[in-house]
Formats: structure tokens, sequence, C-alpha cells
């Protein structure tokens, strides 16, 4: 089976102006990968880490340095036009719509540019304006939608011509929380129902977990960690944080089995409890500290990705 | 005490625009360009006149083509002031808050990017065409200093009065269309296409009738020589007319605006 | 992929213009500003070369008559060409905020996605004006009809607009490199429309070779007019030089393509 992206030893180099002289920056270095058809893929890594430039060259606005890469068994930059019916990009900062016109006219116009026959618009348009919700702003201009109106739009748009891989670079960035849980919804159907492989940039741990299997993390370049989530989770002893809002002050909770106390603050009123919930479960913690004291409100921190990337950099030493 | 503030915001101006390297070349790279088709076409006009037209020669023509062309970042003939996109954004209610003139205030900054602007474009256009062409410069020390003044009432005079353009967001929602109608006819009658002489009479009486051949029609004349003794006198006092005029009717407005800012919220 | 019928190959493009014109017919006030601007300009630049021509019997062979015939068939080139490539000087503004990326996702040209991607029909009335001229000079000057005139005339303004709309096309090209210099390529195109409403036989050696036959403005309307007036050609222009105009058309095109195709090269950072 032809895998959908396959690099071997892909690198890019930029040459930059630094003060007088000029420099050269190692975006990315030596990427060997592999993404069969289907998987669902996050490329989680610190800003400037390489990932849009790695997105660049498989899509082929970016010529590499070294290495090969193919994308749905083509070469980006050669046979980018054939490859641009196959492949459909969400970018998080940039429009693919059309900004002063109607959603509508955007879809319209792209099912025209990838020679969709009207039958198979219409259809695929209804399919995509009911799952994302879009009925209620069609006929708005783009440049009034609101973020996460935009990237529903954006996906949509993306998806119009049934592309057999998705790119998502940041799609959930600056979303609001339902926005978030209705994207991801959406793309977990999408792939349920199409097979679609995934790939997917983000900052977002969230993201990562409910929508992908398998983990890329990239380190300056180069490949940190290839993997699932709870392998690297695993790997690295990431721990969740329980955050507790008491009724009443309460001495710190240091002695709450299998939970570590990180601080308090209000003099005991909200207090910070670090677990590995590879062996205790929040539900299991917060019965720890429900018998020192009554518990009005609580929330969970996940380990953030800036966390997980520092402790591989900092194994990687 | 506020002399002071001015003079900052003289030198703000100036420098913002020295981050503007690449583009100066590429306006110099214009106004070379330009200042060699109009070389070419007014000398072929001068000579098959007999070698004047409209009082000048060869030489006092080429002073003209290329202060002109120089002048183009300095003297505002786009119609689009910064004052402009402040009152369409709301900002300009901060701006009202300050203890600074407004009006003053932004006239002052225009003239600090527009003095600034010289030194990129502004002599290099010149020394390019002193060095192609060869030009006329005014024969006494007297007339350098004269000229030096009418230039930079000049400048400041068409900032003055180009923030009247801006002036008129306070009552229109879009004073784009002025400010295209301002750039269409300003250029045209300060003498930047043609030296207003050689216009037909009728169309040189419009001219004169408006502040734009002040902004730098007169003071090319006096710097080429083609104008000297009283008359560039004369000229420097209509410039300051102009310019006290002008300025009046810029407090007007921006008194009034700010009146009508205040009635309607701001 | 089947083979796609014209109509089906040119969906994109009239999809994306017809959009395009929908929306500027939408915003009417400002449409009609621009429309009245465009020809407020127009007029203007007549205005410039009336000024000039009427003080002298003759400049540079020709007279007023005939300058008010080049002028037109010069303007109205320039004006066709604005119309469908004017806003290829959006480019910078893609560059600058990356979004010429989302042309790389799409199965179309580049260059062509660029040049449909807008078109501004206010430049239509700017072609009134240059209509105007050409017919006013057309009516004014002596000119011996024939099928060959006429043949020349409808060859120098196609020819016309395909050199203007090159030079649009190679100003585009050179943004990849220039960046904040835009302003370089704004003296040769708008430089070039000046140019191309000038009598180049006054023009000196370096300036025939830049305007003349580099970026071959003078064919774009004083070559063609002298040939078809019957005037005496100058140095290194001789008369019958304005059935050329196809030929300069076709060089300026090469260096366009040319240019852009260096330009996206040196974006992607590829080349070999």
């Amino acid at each position: 089976m032809t895998a959908i992206i396959e690099t071997d030893g892909l690198g890019r180099d930029f040459r930059v102006r630094d003060g007088l002289r000029r420099k050269t920056v190692v975006a990315v270095d030596d990427l060997s990968v592999r993404i069969e058809p289907g998987e669902a893929v996050g490329y989680i890594g610190a800003n400037g880490a390489g990932k849009s430039t790695t997105i660049k060259m498989l899509t082929g606005i970016l010529v590499p340095t070294r290495g090969s890469v193919t994308t749905c068994g083509l070469r980006p930059v050669a046979d980018r036009r054939r490859l641009a019916r196959e492949v459909g990009v969400v970018f998080g900062q940039r429009s693919q719509l059309w900004w002063d016109l109607p959603v509508r006219d955007s879809f319209r116009i792209l099912a025209a540019i990838h020679s969709l026959t009207p039958a198979v618009e219409r259809a695929r348009t209804e399919e995509l304006v009911e799952r994302l919700e879009l009925d209620e702003f069609l006929g708005t201009p783009v440049r009034q939608l609101s973020l996460g109106q935009r990237m529903r739009a954006e996906v949509a748009a993306a998806l119009l011509h049934s592309p057999r891989l998705v790119i998502l670079d940041e799609p959930t960035i600056g979303l609001d929380v339902l926005s978030k849980q209705r994207l991801r919804e959406f793309l977990v159907a999408e792939r349920q129902a199409h097979g679609t492989t995934l790939l997917l940039t983000t900052h977002d741990m969230g993201d990562v977990e409910r929508l992908c299997d398998r983990i890329l993390l990239v380190d300056r370049g180069s490949l940190a960690y290839d993997g699932t989530l709870a392998g690297l989770s695993r790997t690295v002893g990431a721990e969740r944080v329980l955050v507790v809002d008491l009724a009443s002050p309460v001495p710190d909770l240091l002695d709450v089995p299998q939970a570590r106390h990180l601080g308090s603050e209000g003099g005991g009123l909200r207090q910070r409890l670090a677990f590995d919930p590879d062996t205790v479960t929040a539900a299991q913690v917060l019965a720890g500290v429900s018998e020192h004291g009554e518990v009005l409100d609580l929330a969970i921190e996940e380990p953030d990705v800036e966390e997980i990337v520092r402790r591989v950099y900092a194994g990687r030493r | 005490m506020f002399v002071r503030a001015y003079v900052r915001l003289l030198v703000a101006g100036f420098r913002r625009q020295s981050t503007y390297r690449l583009a100066a070349l590429g306006g110099l790279v214009a106004n070379t360009t330009f200042g060699l088709l109009k070389v070419a076409l007014l000398f072929a006009a001068i000579d098959a006149s007999g070698g004047e037209l409209a009082g000048y020669d060869a030489a006092t023509m080429s002073t003209y083509i290329w202060i002109s062309q120089g002048l183009l970042g300095s003297v505002n003939l786009s119609g689009r002031t910064e004052v402009a996109d402040r009152i369409r954004t709301g900002d300009i209610s901060v701006d009202f808050l300050r203890p600074l003139d407004v009006h003053l205030a932004s006239i002052t900054s225009e003239v600090g990017r527009a003095l600034f602007a010289l030194i990129p474009r502004g002599v290099p256009a010149v020394a390019i065409g002193a060095l192609l062409v060869g030009m006329a410069v005014p024969d006494s020390p007297a007339a350098y200093v004269v000229g030096a003044v009418s230039l930079v009432l000049g400048i400041v005079l068409s900032a003055a009065t180009v923030y009247l353009v801006g002036a008129c967001g306070f009552w229109l929602v879009e004073t784009r269309g002025i400010a295209i109608l301002y750039m269409i006819v300003s250029g045209f009658l300060a003498g930047l296409f043609v030296p207003i002489a050689m216009f037909p009479d009728w169309l040189h009486t419009v001219a004169t009738a408006t502040p734009f051949p002040s902004m730098m029609m007169y003071p090319i004349d006096i710097l080429s020589g083609r104008v000297d003794g009283a008359e560039s006198l004369g000229l420097v006092a209509l410039q300051v007319g102009w310019l006290v005029l002008v300025l009046g009717v810029g407090q007007l407005a921006t008194r009034a605006g700010r009146r009508r800012l205040e009635v309607q919220g701001g | 992929m089947a083979d796609l019928s014209i109509a089906a190959r040119t969906a994109p493009y009239r999809a994306v213009l017809a959009a395009r014109i929908r929306a500027q017919r939408t915003y009417r006030s400002n449409f009609l500003l621009d429309l009245a601007s465009s020809l407020l300009i127009g007029l203007v630049e007549l205005a410039e070369v009336w000024v000039v021509f009427r003080s002298v019997d003759s400049l540079g062979g020709l007279d007023l008559a005939a300058i008010v015939l080049v002028f037109g068939l010069a303007d109205v080139a320039y004006s066709l060409a604005d119309l469908a490539f004017g806003h290829c000087d959006t480019l910078p503004t893609y560059l600058r905020a990356g979004t010429l990326d989302v042309f790389y996702l799409r199965p179309q040209p580049l260059l062509l996605q660029l040049v449909t991607s807008d078109i501004s029909l206010r430049r239509l009335a700017r072609a009134g004006v240059g209509v105007v001229a050409v017919v006013v000079g057309l009516s004014i000057n002596d000119i011996a009809w024939s099928a060959s005139a006429v043949g020349l005339l409808v060859l120098s303004l196609a020819s016309g607009v395909a050199t203007f709309a090159a030079m649009f096309v190679w100003a585009a090209g050179a943004q990849f490199f220039l960046l904040d210099g835009a302003e370089a390529t704004n003296a040769f195109v708008y430089g070039g429309r000046y140019a191309a409403t000038q009598p180049a036989s006054v023009w000196d050696r370096p300036l025939k070779v830049v305007f003349g036959f580099f970026f071959p403005m003078a064919f774009a309307a004083y070559l063609p007019v002298v040939t078809l007036l019957g005037l005496p050609g100058s140095e290194w222009m001789p008369s019958w030089l304005g059935w050329c105009a196809p030929l300069a058309a076709l060089w300026m095109w090469g260096l366009a393509l040319l240019t852009w195709r260096t330009g996206v090269r040196h974006y992607q950072g590829g080349g070999g």
C-alpha cells in the first residue's frame, strides 16, 4: 500500500541576514517519516521547530534542500497541480476563502476550481454545511465572520473536493472551547466516514488527545519522538494538575495519596495537586481531597505541549 | 515648553522614514526615469521654440525637472494624510486629549517626514540630474537663501493644505473621493507635469488662484534663477500669505470638527 | 484526468472573475467615484501632452494632431491592459501576508491565478478618454485609408495591450526579489506608460534602448502612428517599424515570463 506521506532525510535550510553577515538556519533536519492512509497524526513542537516549513515542503510550496518527499505518491513541487486535487489544507493564520465575498461564493468558486460536477458539488456542499452548521452565515462575507465561524468555513472549503489527505495547521488556535469541541467531532466523523488521512499541527494537547492516534514531536527541525500519545506521556512522565477551590481555607494538602502538592493560594482556599494519570485517576485524587474539606469548584490542567516538549528535550540532552 | 514637544515630533517624523531605505532607492529609480523622459521631451520643445519657451531655457528647464522630481517625496500631492486615518478609526479623540494642538502637531510631523525625505529622494534626484544633464543654479548666495526659505515654505504649505483634506473627515464618512480629486488636481496645478508658465492664460489664472503653485512651482523658479531679486521676494510673500490663510482655515476646521465629535460622542 | 472542454477548463477563472465583478457592482458609490477619478486622470494626462504641443508647431516630427492619436492609442492599450492585469501589483501584499501560499494549494498555474484574481472595471472610464482621443486623432489627421491602414491600427492596438499586460506581469515577477522596492518597477510600468505617449524621436540613445527596445513602449503607439501617417523615421527607428509591434509584444512577454519563473523559483528556494 502506498504511503500517503513519505519523507526520507528531508531537510531545509534558510539563509538569513544576521546584522551584516548571512548565516544559515536549519529549519528541518533529516526528517524520515512514513504515514499510511487513514492515519491521524499530530505534529507537535515548539514555535520555530520547523512544522510550517515541513508542511510547505509536503505541499510543494518550498523546495527541500536535502532529501526527498512524496505526498500521495506524487512529487510535491513537480506535480503540484495534480497534488492539489488530492490534498486539502487548512491554515490557521491564512485564509483560503475570498475575503469580501459571501461564504457561499467561495464554495462555488472552489467547486469550479476543482472541477466538481454540479451533482457532486451540491451533495458535498449540503453535507458539509449541515455537519459544520454553516447555514446561518452562508451569505455573510468572510471578513465579517467570527473566528470560530471562519474556521468551520475554512475546514469545509478544504474538504469540498473530498481530498485523501487533510493537513491542518493550527486549526483550533484562538477558538473557544465549544468551537474546538465541534470542530474535533467533525474531523473524527469525517475520518470514519471517508477514511481521510489527517495531519495536524497544533499546540493544543486537547486536539492531540481527541483526534490523533500518532504523534510526531519535532525539536528544532528534527524528529524527537514518533509514536502514540500514551507512549509519549509515559516516556516523559508528564503529569496532569488538579486545581481545587475549597469552601474554607485548609492547610496544605500534603498527604493526598498519589498526588504531589504544588502550591496554595488565598491561604489554602485554592490548591494545586499534580498526579500521574497512568497510576491514578483525577476522580481518585478528588476523592482524596474531599476527605480534607468541601470542594466548591475544580479544574484540570493538561500537561501542555511546552512542558512535554521541554521534558523530551531534557531527556535528549 | 511646548516647543520642545513639537521639535520631538519633527524629529520622530524624521526618524520614521529611515527604515524605508529600499523603498527610497526604488523611488529614486522612478524619479530618474521620469526625469530623463521629461528632459528629452521638454528640451526638444525648447529647441523647437528657438531656445526659449515660456521664459525657460534648457538649463532652467532642467532645474525644474529635477527639483520637481526630487520634491515628490516631500510635497504631499497624494491627498492621503495620517489625520484622515485617525479620524476614521476614532483615534483622533485620543489626540484631542493631549495638550498639543492637533492641527499644528499633525502638520509638524508631516513636515518632519517631508524634510527627511529630502535626503534619500530630494538631494539624490537633483544630484543625478546635475550629473547627467546639468542644470541652472542661482548666482548669488542671497538667492540660495531665498530659495531654501521658499522650499521649506512650500513644504509646510503642502502639509497644511493637505491637512484640510483629512479634516473633511470630521464631516464626511469617506474622504477617499476628495483625496483622489486632490491628488489629480494638486499635482497638475502645482506644476508637477509641466511648468505652469506654459499653461494657456485661462488655466494659468486658475492655477494662481490656488495655493498649489506656491508649494512647488515658485520655490523651483527661485532655485533655478528664473525668478530673482524683488520678484522672488514677492513670490515668497505670496507663499507666506497662502500659508497664513490655510493655517487659519485649518484651525477653524479643527475646532469645528472637535465640537462636532464631542456632540456626536466621538 | 478526462479531457475537459474549454468551458470546463476556464470555469475556475470565470467563477472568480464573475464573483469579483458582482462584488464591485455592489459598492455602487465607490465604483462611481472610481470611474469619475479614472476619467479625470485620463483628462489631466491628455492636458499635459496638449499643453506642451500647443506651444510648438511640431515636436519630434509630430504635430498636435499626431500626438493626440499617439496618446489615444497608448492610453487605450494601457487602460485595457490595466483592466485585466493591473491588479498584479497586489502581489507584494500577498507575499508579505503569506497568502500566496494559498495559490499553491489550487490545481491551477500560479500566474494564471494571480492574473484572474481580479478585474478593475473602473479602468473602462479611462479607456473612454483614450478612445475619444483615438477617434479625434483618426479624424483630424491626414490618413491614407486602406485595408492595410486598418490592419496596422488593429495590429498595433492588440500588440500594445499585450505589451502593457506583459509589463504588469514582469513587474509582478520582479516583486519576488524587490519586496519593498516596488517603486523601482513602477518606474518602468508607469514611466513606460508615459514614454509610450511620447515621440520617441526626441529620445537620446540610452532612452531609445530602454524604452524603445528593451521595454518596447515606442511600439505601442508612436511607431505605428509614424508608419500610419507616412512620417519619416529617425535614428534607429525606420518608418516601417510600426509593423513590428507584434514582435515587440512577443519579446516583452518572453521577458515577463522569464522574470516570473525566476521569481517563483527564488520564492520556493529551488532551482535545482
